[in-house]
């Protein structure tokens, strides 16, 4: 029980650190949880239940802190920080796919689901998107809140909004199609 | 007729929230003749749920 609280201890620092990007505020989430969560791990008899509950206990903490964030003014900001034109290269003058990066087949992706390696190599990614870009994608993919209610927390317009999540999508799309469905390192 | 650059947006937009009648007409129509499209549309699929599993599954997995 000890060597598996840690190792979920690591997890959740991982995950925590992923989305906040701060390390003493990932810290602080991941104490919390545990406190919150030491009173029912008795309940749990099957691991992965557990890791599931004490996971979700961590994704409010973390929307409880971005929340909490999105009320400085220095939040906003995540409009700029992918260019407007940053994909732009992908597109002949016409708006069409050019053919060397029109996107080509993943073969069966979620076979990758499966491998240790495909999820370091996503987290690369996510690690690759600037802070304020990956942290609206993830409270949007991760977290799974609604549009409407990320852009009223971080006070963006909804066209603003849907233009960050599309830019990130497109950036982590790219990476994850260079970084392992057609790289180097493809080993499922 | 879309282009492809329109055609990734709207399926962006459409992951985020409604699309017109219109729009969604649209898109169908530019998927069925791009394969381009169609692939993009199937990836950023895949990446929504592989995100929505990223917290069980993104640690550390017994005996590895």
């Amino acid at each position: 029980m000890e060597n598996e609280l840690a190792g979920l201890r690591r997890d959740l620092l991982k995950f925590a650190r992923l989305q906040l990007r701060d390390d003493a505020l990932a810290e602080d989430a991941v104490q919390e949880t545990f406190a919150a969560a030491l009173s029912g791990l008795s309940r749990f008899s099957q691991r992965a239940q557990m890791k599931t509950w004490v996971f979700a206990i961590l994704k409010n903490k973390i929307v409880d802190i971005l929340r909490e964030r999105a009320r400085q003014p220095q939040a906003t900001a995540a409009i700029e920080e992918i260019p407007d034109d940053a994909y732009d290269d992908l597109f002949d003058e016409r708006g069409h796919w050019r053919d060397e990066t029109s996107p080509t087949a993943w073969g069966n992706p979620e076979a990758s689901l499966n491998s240790r390696q495909f999820w370091q190599v996503l987290e690369i990614c996510l690690t690759r998107l600037p802070e304020k870009t990956a942290r609206v994608f993830l409270m949007r993919e991760v977290l799974g809140l609604e549009t409407e209610e990320i852009c009223k927390e971080l006070v963006m317009s909804p066209t603003n909004c849907m233009v960050v999540l599309h830019r990130a999508r497109m950036g982590l799309r790219l990476c994850l199609d260079d970084r392992w469905f057609h790289g180097e390192t493809r080993n499922a | 007729m879309l282009n492809c650059k329109e055609a990734t947006t709207l399926m962006s937009r459409g992951m985020d929230g409604k699309l017109t009648l219109w729009q969604k007409a649209g898109l169908r129509l530019h998927l069925m003749a791009c394969d381009g499209c169609t692939h993009f549309s199937r990836q950023i699929g895949f990446l929504r749920e592989a995100l929505r599993r990223l917290p069980e599954e993104g640690g550390e997995r017994p005996g590895e």
